[in-house]
């Protein structure tokens, strides 16, 4: 009886997935899979991007870090928020106590009025976070053609790739291929928007933000290249995301060699222990 | 129960012994998981995974309670809460990436647990029990882990929530009023946020209850073995201490050790970047997907495009995800063959290494893809055959097959010979 029932309930599965099988079927068929999309025969895979703090023996270039830093500091910080990084945090990438107190106080950052209560700023202070450019969503869309620029902090994690993928981005604009635009008329780059082969639907509404060598000035002689500032920044935006990556792969050796030597004794003492129950080799 | 050649708890030191008499739970241990517990002595390294899972639970409960102390379960300071976790909290990063990846070494193992019972015929009499427990378990996992998923309150755990709960609304008649209780609203909010995160701190301690009654279950027949013949005499059995407790130590070691690489090479390997990205009910993400580990399931969900004697495509792909597993229940009375082990049974094993493992697999596959074809079309021949072989091909099969001859006993099995038995193969 129970699997007379169970074979009624089967072939009742079986047969509605035939029928959606069918219809699927005849539907790919008689159209095809589906049109080919503007993105899908145009977006490219990031550029190979090898940092310092890759591999599992990775650690971060500190000089390289205070570049980056520099870069956001100078043109990212402009529309874009860091704000899950405090100043203090920077001392990971070497500044001294006093350095942190400087570029803290760089900053204007929200405050109150001690005499009156009223909103104002103040300079920062090593606890402080870095101050948003833009009041809110609404101000940040109205100053950027309706996109809001995402907050950086995490962004080197909330992106496949992410370091490279930041790499090949900044370095990645470009004329819209005439190939494109005569394959998918529809697809043409809009008003105010910027082509670009390393962003998922193309088309960008960040202008291009490096666009000249010497954009910045590296105070340890490196060449500030487009390519240089755009390695540099992408690598920033590594520690910002985690800025743990370091001690966590340092941790990770010693744990491992830990297990590894105790899982050989614990074989060892295994072989040991079954050594006359184990099948006689005859 | 136990065998009558179990060895006897007799405690030496007079403490213990004053114990025993008022409250015996070294007893208890000792013949659970000492050397009091008789197991069979060909059990081979898929019986590791038992234990394997047991150690999960208890390093997801331990970083769990650590992470709740941290966590804020606010929809507005959730985000932000988790990454303080990874910032600022004293190796919070390790504690985070430790629970993140250890749901997902938890159900890597219990995957591996529930093949073997499949393959081996675990779920047969006298274990219906275990099995039907183990099932318990699986679901309540299954809804801890997608609560788990929605208290970093990111892109994906929104709208994870947002699709998983938007299933209920496809019963008829009560189901977007029960949507709407699930989640106390229209959509995700802080009141979900809020029963997740009280569920998700009780749902362990229910699973670790359910854990007790599947292991005292599984202590009344005893362990299940590869050759599917149950245990004879003394010489089929090793105690459990120190021969299983050294088989299993070293497996932890290697256990630990792959988890441990992934913990601190490459932590972020089985999550969704959107997930870095905090909730925004505005924002719909491109591909909606939920962790790697449901993905069979979330395949079998979208196997269904087409209305089918009048019932919506969305009721059949509920149904069928919810089905997919309710079928486990009734595994013991579909499969009557009373072979128990894959390795005796030719038949059986052919659907189950060319049928039911690839069948799986597509479903990975699929559940990570695109809703798109071809991977409709083929999580649909899926999806398919899973049903076809739970429902229709196991029945018939075990009524069919002529089982291979089976060793008389275990100890024949391991070493060639058995001298009880009267009708052994020749020598």
């Amino acid at each position: 009886m129970a699997r007379i029932l169970s074979i009624l309930v089967g072939l009742f599965f079986t047969v509605a997935l035939l029928w959606s099988f069918g219809n699927g079927a005849i539907l790919v068929a008689t159209e095809g899979l589906g049109e080919e999309t503007a993105e899908h025969a145009f977006h490219q895979h990031p550029k190979d991007l090898k940092l310092a703090s890759d591999g599992a023996f990775g650690k971060f270039d500190r000089q390289q870090l205070q570049r980056g830093f520099q870069v956001y500091k100078e043109v990212c910080a402009a529309c874009h928020s860091l704000r899950l990084v405090a100043f203090r945090d920077l001392a990971a990438l070497g500044y001294n106590e006093a350095e942190v107190k400087a570029i803290a106080a760089g900053y204007q950052v929200p405050g109150v009025d001690p005499n009156t209560g009223e909103q104002t700023t103040r300079p920062g202070l090593p606890t402080d976070y870095f101050p948003k450019p833009f009041a809110n969503d609404v101000a940040a869309r109205a100053a950027n053609n309706n996109a809001i620029p995402p907050d950086l902090s995490l962004i080197a994690k909330a992106r496949h790739n992410g370091a490279a993928y930041t790499y090949s981005l900044l370095t990645g604009y470009q004329d819209q291929p005439a190939e494109l635009v005569e394959k998918f008329p529809d697809s043409k780059t809009g008003e105010g928007l910027y082509y670009n082969p390393y962003f998922p639907n193309l088309n960008l509404a960040m202008a291009p933000p490096l666009v000249s060598d010497g954009q910045v000035t590296y105070g340890d002689g490196t060449e500030p290249t487009v390519d240089q500032m755009s390695k540099d920044v992408a690598a920033f935006l590594v520690w910002t995301a985690e800025p743990k990556l370091e001690k966590r792969k340092q941790t990770g050796w010693p744990v491992l060699g830990f297990l590894l030597f105790a899982t050989v004794l614990g074989y060892l003492s295994y072989r040991n222990i079954w050594a006359d129950k184990k099948k006689k080799k005859s | 129960m136990s065998f009558p050649w179990a060895n006897e708890y007799k405690p030496q030191a007079p403490f213990m012994q004053w114990m025993d008499e008022r409250l015996p739970l070294p007893r208890l241990v000792y013949n659970a998981i000492g050397a009091g517990y008789p197991v069979p002595r060909n059990i081979n390294y898929w019986w590791n995974f038992g234990i394997l899972a047991g150690i999960c639970l208890v390093l997801q409960l331990v970083t769990g309670i650590v992470l709740a102390m941290h966590y804020a379960a606010n929809a507005g300071v959730a985000f932000d809460s988790v990454e303080h976790i990874m910032r600022d909290v004293n190796w919070g990063w390790l504690m985070r990436y430790a629970h993140a990846n250890g749901a997902s070494a938890f159900f890597v193992v219990i995957y591996i647990h529930i093949f073997r019972g499949l393959y081996f015929g675990s779920y047969k009499a006298p274990r219906e029990m275990v099995w039907l427990l183990g099932v318990v378990i699986f679901l309540l996992m299954m809804a801890t882990a997608f609560m788990g998923y929605v208290l970093p309150w990111g892109q994906m755990s929104f709208w994870g929530a947002k699709v998983i709960t938007g299933l209920f609304s496809a019963i008829p008649l009560v189901g977007e009023p029960l949507q709407q209780w699930l989640l106390g609203g229209f959509s995700p909010d802080n009141a979900t946020l809020n029963r997740f995160f009280s569920l998700h701190y009780l749902l362990p301690f229910v699973i670790a209850g359910v854990v007790i009654l599947h292991i005292w279950a599984l202590h009344i027949p005893g362990s299940s073995n590869p050759t599917g013949v149950e245990v004879k005499s003394e010489s089929d059995t090793l105690p459990f201490y120190p021969y299983f407790v050294a088989k299993d130590g070293w497996a932890m070691g290697l256990f630990l050790f792959l988890f441990c690489a992934v913990l601190f090479f490459a932590p972020n390997m089985l999550g969704h970047p959107d997930n870095y990205i905090e909730a925004n009910p505005m924002s719909t993400p491109t591909h909606i997907v939920p962790e790697w580990y449901f993905w069979p399931f979330y395949a079998m969900l979208r196997a269904f495009t087409y209305d089918f004697l009048f019932i919506p495509a969305k009721l059949l792909g509920v149904l069928a995800m919810f089905g997919s597993i309710l079928v486990w229940f009734f595994l013991p009375w579909l499969d009557k063959s009373p072979v128990r082990s894959g390795g005796y049974r030719p038949l059986f094993r052919k659907f189950f290494w060319y049928g039911l493992i690839p069948t799986m697999a597509l479903l990975f596959w699929c559940g990570g893809a695109p809703a798109e074809e071809p991977y409709l079309m083929i999580s649909q021949i899926a999806t398919f055959y899973y049903f076809a072989h739970f429902l229709i091909i196991l029945p018939i099969v075990s009524a069919i097959e002529r089982p291979d001859p089976l060793p008389y006993s275990i100890t024949e099995a391991v070493l060639g010979e058995d001298e009880n038995a009267q009708l052994g193969p020749a020598a």
